[in-house]
């Protein structure tokens, strides 16, 4: 056949070889609509549930007095505010190094580093940093910060070791962010005589803000959650005070609730319940401040 | 067939291309090209697609510099200055030579903020507000939007964002400005109003446009460079520069066939 002959073939149409089979189709669409409506279904009811019985078990001692104790061999005494100051520290901690950090390092590779086998190198470790259990990341903790750098079983040690543990995330979707970015905008900027760094702060940055401000939130989250990296440096379960700098002992809300619910007494379980309460409402708070700021940014464009 | 064509003209020359080059990695998107821009014209860049026109365009204000793989070799002088020699910084010189877009690109940003930011950062010591009813006045802009000036860039119709992309692009008092298919994204009437504009601000700029529209570059243009591409050993395609001249010349008696062929609609 002659390749530059475009004349139309003399095939014959055919409307019959077509079998639409509409029914079939559409039956498979609900099928596939009812599997979807399962799968959401079935996650909600467990989280619903599992929100249930914690509120159950309890709102009973939730209490300004829970709040405003601290932890006590009786049930009825023991609170939670050494864990609650503790957890917030330690969450100041987390915010004021991994968002600089994170962002910046995010920065630098999206936007300044070449593609060489150096940046390449970090890129593959860098994801698979963010795959590392987190226990791991307590004892690098616990020699490098509680250790070799001395700063003890303090809210800084736990604070930069859960850093570390977020930094991979925030890195991630911080790149993540800039990739989508329009190349337009960056182009503008340039053809206006402004530097690349003029471009990224006055542009490129505003533009992705908001992405990254969600990734702050899911990595934030996660470090609020966490017990077993701090366990393993060594933070107390036990604490009588507030932290009053960031070199002070502290325990936070998941040791305070691990050590409750490991405890003999149905009445610590009660106490554990109401921790949770507590930390969720935390967590609550946290990314309703972060979508607040997040929705200021989209309303500028 | 790639000689400096054309330009005896009465006009300073704003740039100069001497056997220009330039290539993205192993592949040669454009060579040999002799070109003289003359000041305060308007000149065209047509020829079909992969021709290399915008890659040419994209030299004189060195944003190929911003793609790693790129190399542009052979000379590019702008007022006499060769922008690629390394005393001149690709900053200033963009500062000089601003750039309008194929989408509309305004910044995510209130429309005032849009054209202050290119002055702002150029250290601009006037009157900003008075910066910003001049540059959208002088793009045709600012009776449509002088009552929402904080309003979003975004919020305008395609036609209004280019222009305010041109506001822009002529706040910051350059003297060329490289308009790559400015129009291929605008309706007729937006269109129209763009060539309507491009006639006011050849008084006092020099404009180099690349454009698909045959059309637009008869009705608009002083001169026109008509590019073509030809397929290389490796596989793909390599652009040349076939013929520049003033426009009436290349659209009514081209030197080259091919030329001929284009223009007449024959291919591309």
């Amino acid at each position: 056949m002659n390749i530059n002959d475009t004349s139309p073939s003399d095939r014959p149409i055919n409307i019959e070889l077509f079998k639409p089979n509409l029914a079939k189709r559409y039956n498979l669409d609900r099928i596939f609509a009812f599997l979807a409506w399962g799968a959401t279904t079935i996650a909600v009811a467990i989280l619903a549930w599992l929100l249930f019985t914690i509120l159950v078990d309890g709102i009973g001692t939730l209490n300004w007095n829970f709040i405003d104790s601290f932890a006590s061999r009786k049930a009825e005494r023991a609170g939670i505010k050494a864990a609650l100051a503790g957890t917030l520290w330690v969450m100041g901690v987390v915010a004021v190094f991994s968002f600089p950090i994170g962002v910046g390092a995010g920065i630098f590779l999206e936007e300044f580093s070449e593609d060489n086998w150096f940046t390449r190198l970090v890129e593959i470790n860098i994801s698979n940093l963010a795959g590392v259990p987190s226990i791991i990341y307590g004892l690098l903790g616990l020699a490098a910060f509680v250790r070799l750098f001395g700063f003890g079983r303090s809210v800084l040690a736990g604070g930069l070791t859960l850093v570390l543990l977020i930094l991979p995330v925030i890195i991630v979707s911080t790149r993540e962010a800039l990739r989508t970015v329009p190349d337009g905008i960056r182009a503008a900027g340039f053809a206006l005589g402004a530097t690349r760094w003029q471009v990224i702060w006055h542009h490129i940055l505003p533009a992705a803000m908001p992405g990254i401000l969600t990734g702050m939130i899911l990595s934030l989250s996660r470090a609020i959650g966490e017990t077993a990296p701090l366990l393993a440096i060594g933070a107390a379960s036990f604490i009588a005070f507030k932290p009053n700098s960031v070199l002070s002992d502290f325990t936070v809300l998941p040791i305070q609730i691990y050590d409750w619910v490991g405890r003999p007494k149905k009445e610590f379980h009660d106490l554990a319940a109401s921790g949770i309460i507590v930390l969720m409402s935390v967590l609550l708070l946290m990314n309703a401040g972060a979508i607040y700021l997040r929705n200021r940014f989209q309303q500028n464009r | 067939m790639t000689q400096t064509a054309g330009a005896t003209t009465a006009h300073k020359i704003a740039f100069q291309a001497e056997k220009l080059s330039v290539s993205y990695g192993s592949v040669m998107a454009v060579k040999d090209v002799f070109l003289e821009i003359p000041q305060n014209q308007i000149v065209a860049f047509i020829g079909p697609s992969g021709c290399g026109k915008s890659t040419v365009l994209r030299c004189f204000n060195r944003m190929n510099d911003l793609i790693p793989s790129a190399k542009v070799e052979g000379r590019i002088t702008f007022n006499g200055q060769d922008i690629y020699d390394k005393h001149v910084d690709a900053v200033e010189l963009r500062r000089r030579v601003g750039m309008v877009f194929q989408r509309p690109n305004p910044f995510p940003k209130s429309i005032y903020q849009n054209i202050a930011f290119g002055a702002k950062i150029n250290g601009y010591q006037g009157d900003m507000d008075e910066l910003v009813e001049r540059s959208l006045r002088d793009a045709a802009l600012w009776d449509e939007v002088k009552d929402k000036l904080k309003a979003s860039g975004l919020s305008l119709s395609g036609g209004q964002q280019q222009r305010l992309c041109i506001a822009r692009a002529i706040a910051i008092e350059p003297e060329v400005i490289l308009m790559d298919e400015p129009c291929s994204a605008l309706d007729p009437i937006s269109t129209l109003r763009v060539e309507e504009l491009m006639q006011e601000l050849k008084q006092k700029y020099t404009i180099v446009i690349v454009t698909h529209n045959m059309q637009q570059a008869s009705r608009t243009s002083d001169y026109t460079a008509f590019y073509n591409a030809k397929a290389t050993d490796q596989g793909g395609k390599m652009g040349y520069l076939v013929e520049y001249d003033r426009t009436e010349v290349i659209f009514q008696q081209p030197a080259q066939q091919s030329t001929q062929e284009y223009v007449s609609g024959r291919f591309g």
